[in-house]
């Protein structure tokens, strides 16, 4: 029997693992398919402390995660509006993102993110 | 009291197009929303962004959906309530009473629960010390600016509110701004303001700072404030007011005895009837195989569970279905000929 080659192509698809930390520390490693964000790896795979009400629409902040200098910097830049939303976060700082507005890719691969305490 | 046909928790845009749907079929409702205005998260979280899916639309904002709805009801005359919120459910002899915060009561046979992420709440201070002094002298909005005059105030935020407070209270309080970051998110006039004010030392502005603690014994002495960096500073303050913008809250929501998934209410698909007898869910708040989160998914499960508020509003009568383009009843009902 051959398989067609384009039809079996079509199962192939790029993910990247992701690394949720919990405020807790507890750990969830998951792959996550290029395209999605790190907002809806999390969702999809119910791991906790994303709460994400707005849907990933940028509006509403409760999609809050750390990320650490290293990946940080690795991560495309924050587009307009991102930092004003996450003014209302809950203890925003430095190293802090909204995880619906970071893109999975292959470059993402291996990232971890942490979770503050709570989002609301 | 007031004895209607159907409560609905949440203006928002599956809201108003159930109580359109409700009008259509000749049923009144009362329609309690928590924010002081109409049209939910579209007109808080985003009244300025466009929408490209709503059918027949190609684009709108948030606001103009919001008015268009508005439009649509306003022949039916039905009564808001805003800055109120459903706070209680009890069922009586087959009918639901309904009170509120503000201590209105409902008498009716249906209730649709249409409260999106349930309801916005003013974000508050992380720190644990804040709790002790809320509502007196650590606040979240201003009702009666005079309490602040010739006072300490420490205010914290980047927007529009926080910074139109610190220059309108500067005039008669000795006011801190204190800021995450160095740029603000409110307009860029205030910005300017706030900046001349702080270079007269009218105002004491700190920016990368967050708070850290708050201080006194029985009322609010002092506030300390903190950098990324750890370093502290302690400022003087009777009052620390926080503008951190809205989040939502679900609230008594939780507490109806409605199997809540995951901050959802699960429903049938067929009327989006709760387990509970005469309470519907529909829009964001509601749950069931294949649900969408979309504006239009809203309107389709109000327009069903306005069907099902019938039979409990109107058990003796038999709802017979039917068109607006082709019903002299309903275009009576919309005073249209």
């Amino acid at each position: 029997m051959i398989t067609c080659p384009i039809f079996f192509c079509a199962y192939i698809k790029a993910m990247a693992k992701i690394k949720y930390i919990e405020h807790n520390g507890k750990e969830h490693v998951v792959e996550v398919q290029n395209g999605l964000t790190v907002m809806e790896g999390a969702v999809q795979n119910d791991i906790p402390g994303i709460d994400a009400d707005c849907g990933g629409s940028m509006s509403c902040a409760t999609c809050h995660v750390y990320v650490k200098e290293d990946w940080y910097n690795k991560l495309p830049k924050k587009e307009m509006g991102e930092d004003d939303m996450l003014d209302q976060a809950y203890e925003p700082n430095s190293n802090s993102r909204l995880s619906c507005q970071i893109m999975v890719s292959d470059e993402l691969d291996g990232l971890s993110v942490y979770m503050p305490e709570k989002q609301v | 009291m007031i004895k209607t046909d159907v409560v609905i928790v949440g203006a928002g845009p599956t809201g108003l197009f159930c109580a359109h749907q409700l009008g259509i079929i000749g049923l009144k409702c009362e329609i309690v929303d928590n924010l002081n205005k109409i049209g939910g998260q579209c007109i808080e979280l985003y009244p300025d962004k466009p929408i490209y899916d709503i059918p027949a639309v190609p684009e709108c904002t948030g606001e103009e959906l919001t008015n268009n709805l508005i439009e649509q009801i306003k022949p039916f005359k039905f009564n808001f309530h805003l800055n109120d919120r459903v706070q209680e459910l009890t069922n009586e002899n087959d009918n639901w009473v309904v009170k509120t915060t503000n201590g209105k009561e409902f008498h009716t046979p249906n209730v649709v629960i249409a409260g999106g992420v349930g309801s916005f709440e003013p974000r508050k201070f992380p720190t644990k010390s804040a709790e002790k002094f809320d509502g007196t002298s650590v606040l979240y909005s201003i009702k009666d600016k005079t309490i602040f005059k010739d006072k300490s105030v420490a205010i914290f935020g980047g927007g529009d509110s926080a910074l139109d407070w610190a220059i309108e209270l500067s005039n008669t309080s000795k006011v801190s701004l204190i800021h995450r970051r160095e740029e603000f998110r409110g307009a860029p006039a205030s910005v300017k303001k706030i900046k001349e004010l702080s270079e007269k030392n009218i105002i004491n502005l700190f920016t990368k700072y967050s708070i850290k603690d708050v201080k006194g014994n029985g009322s609010l002495e002092e506030v300390e404030i903190k950098s990324e960096e750890g370093e502290s500073k302690i400022l003087k303050a009777d009052y620390v007011l926080g503008f951190f913008g809205l989040i939502m809250q679900l609230g008594p929501i939780a507490e109806w005895g409605l199997n809540l998934d995951k901050k959802a209410i699960p429903v049938n698909t067929e009327n989006f009837e709760t387990n509970k007898k005469g309470i519907f869910a529909i829009g964001d708040i509601c749950t069931y195989p294949g649900k969408l989160k979309l504006i239009l998914s809203g309107f389709h499960e109000g327009a069903l569970a306005a069907r099902g508020c019938f039979k409990y509003a109107r058990p003796n009568e038999k709802y017979r279905f039917e068109f607006t383009t082709a019903s002299n009843t309903i275009k009576d009902r919309l005073g249209v000929k």
